[in-house]
C-alpha cells in the first residue's frame, strides 16, 4: 500500500494496519466471527510473522512470549475465544509486558455468528486490563496504534474491544508508514514473569496501583474526549453507540470514551454536573453505567431505557429519548431464509445417516451446528469448542454405556484440533465406551476457509506436514479408528452401526472436503428423471437447496446449484437420480 | 455535491456477491469525495441465509447501518428478498430486483409457502425496475455475472456518471473478469431505461 494513502477499510483490516504500523513483529491467533480478517490482513505484510494457532489459549501465550522477548505483540479472537484465553489473560495482567502486547477481541451484540452475547468488557475488569474501544475504521487504526504505547506505558497487555459492527463496517483510513522499532533487549526478571505464590502476591500489589494509575490518567487521555454543546442533555458512549448518538443528536454533548476501563472518574463526575440530563449509551452490560451509578450520579440513566440485548441503532434513541414514533411500512410476512449447510456439503450426508439410524448427536461449534435445524434435527447439544465430545462422556457416566448406544458426538477437524483434543483424552483415559465422529472438511469452514494443524498449510501459506487425527487418536491408546467416506451412505450407516454397538471408545473420521472449498472441483451433476419419480421424497429429506419439485411433484434439481455429491441419488429407490458425468 | 446522506441497501441470498457490490458502490462514492460507510454480514448468515449489506455516502456519515424508512434504492438480488426488506425503503424509493426465485428451506421443506405475486407487491408499494439479471447474465455466458447486471439497472438511480462506474468496476474486480463484468454493468444500465 501507498503511503499516505486513503483507502475504504474493514475496522478489522484497519486494526491490522493500526498492528502493521505499530511495528507488529508476532501476531497468533485462532479465527472467529467476526474476528477473523484482523488475522488475515496483518499475515499479508511480509514483516509481520503471523500465524493461526490451534486455540485462542496457545494464541494469547505466544502473543505473551513474544512480548516479554522484546517485540511488539498481538493476538485475536472472537469474545467466547477470550474464554479460552482468560488462563494466560488473567496472570499476564500480573506479569505485564515487555514489547507491546495488544489482544485484540471482538464482541457479537446480536449474535450474528455466536453462541452468546457476552460483554468482554466485564471479563477485562476481573482481569484487571485496560480496554480501547474504537468506534469506525480509522479510530481502529488510530486506537490501536496508540493502545501498544499504552501497553508499554503502563506495563500491561491491552484488550483492543470492537464488535461485529464496527469489524465488519467499512469506512475510510488515512495510511501511514510502519514505524520499525528496535527490539527491546531481553532481561531476566523471575520475579516479573513467573508467577509462583511468593512472586505473584508482589505483582498483584503492581496490578493494583497499575490500575489507580491507569484511572487516574485516563482523566487527561486524550482518546478520552468531552464534546461539549447543547448542555442540556449528554451522552456517555463509547464505540458503534457513539455514531447512532451522532446521527441523531449532533447538538447533544458527548463523553465519548475511547478508553472503557479503568474510567475517568473526574471527567465523567464534571461532565455529568455540567450537563442537565445525562444518558449512559452503550451496547451489552451497563459497565460504564453501574460504576457511573455507584459514584452517586443518580441522574443517570442507561438500562432502564436501553435493553442489554442486541445491537444498538438511531431509531432505539429517536424513540426511547426523543420520543418519536417511527413511521415505516409494516414488514411484509415473508418465509423466513435461515441458514443451511450447501449443496454437496459433507455434513448433510453424515447426519442423512445418523437420522435414519435414529442416533443422536451431541454438537459443537462451526457449520455443522446446523444439524440441529430442521430437517435434519440430529444434534441435541452445542454449547462450545470441543463441549459435544465432554458432554457425550458426562452423559455415558451418569446413565450408564447402554445410554450411549444411540449417540455420538459430532466435532468438525478445526474444532477437534482446537480443544476437541483435550475432551477426547479425557474420554481415553477414562474409559468411554462412546463413539466421536470427526466430520473432517479439511478446513475451519465457518469463518471462511481458514488453514489448521490437520491442513499441512500455514496462515502465511507455507506447506508443513499435517498432523494426522487417526495417528493421533491411535497414540491415545484409541483401538477403534475408522476413516470413511462422508459422502457414501452405505458406508457410514455400516460404520455407524457397527461402532456405536461396541462397549468400547471408537472414532470415525467421515471425510470429503467442504463443498466451497478452494481447488475442490465436482465434476459431476446429479440429474433427475422425473418419468422414473414416484414422489415418495427421500431425496428431498436431507434439505439440499439444488432440490425442488415440478408443479406434478416430481423432482427438479438445479444443475446450477448441484455439486453432485450424490447423497439424493443414494437415497432414490427407483433409480429416478442419475449422476451425469463431466462433459456428459 | 449533496452532503445529505444517500441511503443504499443491497439484499440477497448468501453467496450471490452482495459484498462485491457494495464495495464497487462504495469505492465509487469515495473517489467522488464523499465521506462513506458500508457495513456487512460475515459468518453464518452466508451459508444461504438472507443478507443485507448497507452503503451510506454524503457530506459526513455516522451511522453506518440503514434503518426502516430510510433507503434511498433496494437493490435486491432475489425476489423474496426484496419483499423482505421493502419496508426500509422511503416512500419515494425505488427498489431495483432481480426478477429471480430462490427457495429458502423453509418453502424446500414444506413449512411455508413462496408468496405469489410479488412484482405485483413491490409495484403497487414503491417505484420497482425488475431485471432478468440471471437470464441475461446467462446470455453473456456468465452466469455469476448478474449481480453487476442488477447494479447496471440500479445505478441509473444514483448520481455517478457511468464512465466513473466502469473505472471503478475495473478497479474493483480481479482482472481475468474485467471486460466481462464491464458487459454485464452496461447490459443492466440499458435494461434500466
Amino acid at each position: 500500500m501507498k503511503v499516505s494513502e486513503t483507502k475504504i477499510l474493514l475496522g478489522n483490516e484497519a486494526i491490522a494496519r493500526g498492528a502493521y504500523e505499530a511495528g507488529v513483529k508476532v501476531s497468533s491467533a485462532y479465527p472467529g466471527t467476526p474476528s477473523t480478517e484482523v488475522s488475515e490482513t496483518l499475515a499479508k505484510y511480509d514483516e509481520v510473522y503471523a500465524e493461526w494457532a490451534p486455540n485462542e489459549k496457545a494464541a494469547t501465550e505466544v502473543a505473551l512470549g513474544a512480548s516479554v522477548a522484546g517485540v511488539r505483540s498481538m493476538c485475536a479472537m472472537k469474545h467466547v475465544g477470550v474464554n479460552v484465553a482468560a488462563d494466560p489473560l488473567y496472570t499476564s495482567a500480573y506479569t505485564g509486558v515487555r514489547g507491546g502486547m495488544v489482544l485484540v477481541a471482538a464482541d457479537d451484540p446480536g449474535m450474528y455468528s455466536s453462541q452468546n452475547e457476552q460483554d468482554t468488557r466485564m471479563v477485562a475488569r476481573a482481569a484487571m486490563l485496560p480496554v480501547i474501544e474504537p468506534s469506525d475504521s480509522a479510530e481502529a487504526k488510530k486506537f490501536m496504534k496508540f493502545a501498544y504505547e499504552f501497553s508499554e506505558k503502563y506495563d500491561t497487555p491491552v484488550i483492543l474491544r470492537t464488535t461485529t459492527r464496527l469489524s465488519h463496517s467499512q469506512g475510510p483510513v488515512k495510511l501511514e508508514p510502519r514505524e520499525e522499532r528496535p527490539d527491546i533487549p531481553y532481561e531476566k526478571d523471575i520475579a516479573k514473569y513467573v508467577m509462583m505464590p511468593g512472586n505473584a502476591i508482589k505483582r498483584h500489589v503492581v496490578v493494583e496501583q497499575r490500575l489507580n494509575r491507569m484511572a487516574e490518567d485516563a482523566n487527561t487521555l486524550p482518546i478520552n474526549r468531552a464534546e461539549y454543546s447543547d448542555l442540556s442533555v449528554g451522552f456517555i458512549t463509547s464505540g458503534v453507540a457513539y455514531q447512532y448518538v451522532k446521527e441523531v443528536m449532533p447538538q447533544a454533548s458527548v463523553l465519548k470514551l475511547g478508553l472503557v476501563n479503568p474510567l475517568p472518574r473526574k471527567l465523567i463526575e464534571e461532565f455529568a454536573s455540567k450537563v442537565g440530563k445525562l444518558y449512559i449509551f452503550e451496547e451489552l452490560e451497563p459497565v460504564i453505567e453501574e460504576q457511573v451509578k455507584s459514584w452517586g450520579i443518580a441522574k443517570a440513566v442507561g438500562k432502564e431505557l436501553f435493553t442489554r440485548q442486541g445491537e444498538y441503532s438511531a431509531n432505539l434513541l429517536r424513540e426511547r429519548v426523543l420520543g418519536e414514533t417511527i413511521s415505516a411500512d409494516a414488514p411484509a410476512q415473508v418465509p423466513a431464509r435461515p441458514p443451511i449447510l450447501c449443496p454437496g456439503c459433507p455434513h448433510r450426508s453424515v447426519f442423512t445417516a445418523l437420522k435414519r439410524l435414529k442416533i443422536h448427536a451431541t454438537g459443537d461449534i462451526g457449520c455443522y451446528t446446523l444439524g440441529a435445524v430442521a430437517p435434519l434435527g440430529v444434534i441435541e447439544t452445542t454449547v462450545c469448542m470441543g463441549s459435544g465430545i465432554s458432554m457425550l462422556h458426562g452423559m455415558e457416566k451418569a446413565k450408564g454405556k447402554d445410554y450411549v448406544r444411540d449417540w455420538v458426538a459430532v466435532i468438525g477437524d478445526s474444532t477437534f484440533m482446537h480443544t476437541g483434543v483435550n475432551s477426547l483424552l479425557n474420554m481415553a483415559y477414562n474409559q468411554a465406551t462412546g463413539t466421536v465422529v470427526i466430520l473432517d472438511n479439511s478446513t475451519t469452514a465457518m469463518t471462511g476457509h481458514q488453514d489448521h494443524p490437520a491442513t499441512g498449510k500455514t496462515l502465511k501459506g507455507e506447506v508443513v506436514p499435517a498432523i494426522d487425527p487417526a495417528a493421533l487418536c491411535r497414540a491415545m491408546g484409541i483401538k477403534n479408528v475408522c476413516i470413511v467416506n462422508a459422502l457414501d451412505q452405505n458406508e457410514l450407516q455400516e460404520v455407524l452401526k457397527r461402532e456405536t454397538a461396541r462397549e468400547e471408545l471408537s472414532v470415525i473420521i467421515a471425510q470429503s472436503p467442504c463443498a466451497l472449498l478452494k481447488g475442490v472441483k465436482f465434476p459431476n451433476k446429479c440429474r433427475a428423471l422425473p418419468e422414473k419419480c414416484r414422489k415418495c421424497g427421500a431425496c428431498l429429506q436431507p434439505g439440499c437447496p439444488a432440490l425442488t419439485k415440478n408443479e406434478d411433484g416430481t423432482i427438479k434439481i438445479d444443475e446450477a446449484m448441484c455439486n453432485g455429491c450424490g447423497l439424493c441419488m443414494q437415497l432414490c429407490r427407483f433409480g429416478a437420480i442419475e449422476m451425469k458425468k463431466a462433459g456428459e | 455535491m449533496k452532503t445529505e446522506t444517500t441511503n443504499i441497501m443491497i439484499v440477497g441470498v448468501g453467496g450471490q456477491g452482495t459484498l462485491l457490490t457494495s464495495r464497487i458502490l462504495g469505492r465509487l462514492a469515495t473517489q467522488a469525495g464523499y465521506d462513506v460507510k458500508l457495513s456487512e454480514v460475515h459468518g453464518m448468515a452466508q451459508r444461504g441465509g438472507s443478507v443485507v449489506t448497507f452503503v451510506r455516502f454524503g457530506g459526513q456519515v455516522a451511522e453506518p447501518i440503514v434503518e426502516v424508512g430510510q433507503a434511498d434504492v433496494l437493490i435486491a438480488f432475489e425476489r423474496l428478498e426484496a419483499l423482505r426488506y421493502l419496508h426500509f425503503l422511503k416512500k419515494d424509493g425505488v427498489v431495483v430486483v432481480n426478477d429471480l426465485r430462490i427457495d429458502p428451506i423453509t418453502v424446500v421443506t414444506g413449512a411455508a409457502e413462496y408468496p405469489d405475486g410479488i412484482l405485483e407487491k413491490l409495484q403497487q408499494a414503491r417505484r420497482t425496475i425488475a431485471v432478468p439479471a440471471t437470464e441475461e447474465a446467462k446470455k453473456l455466458g456468465v452466469p455469476r455475472a448478474f449481480n453487476v447486471i442488477v447494479l447496471g439497472a440500479a445505478a441509473r438511480h444514483m448520481a455517478f456518471a457511468k464512465e466513473d462506474w466502469l473505472r471503478v468496476i475495473e478497479a474493483t474486480v480481479p482482472p481475468k473478469t474485467v471486460e466481462i463484468n464491464k458487459r454485464a454493468f452496461e447490459t443492466g444500465y440499458a435494461l434500466s431505461v
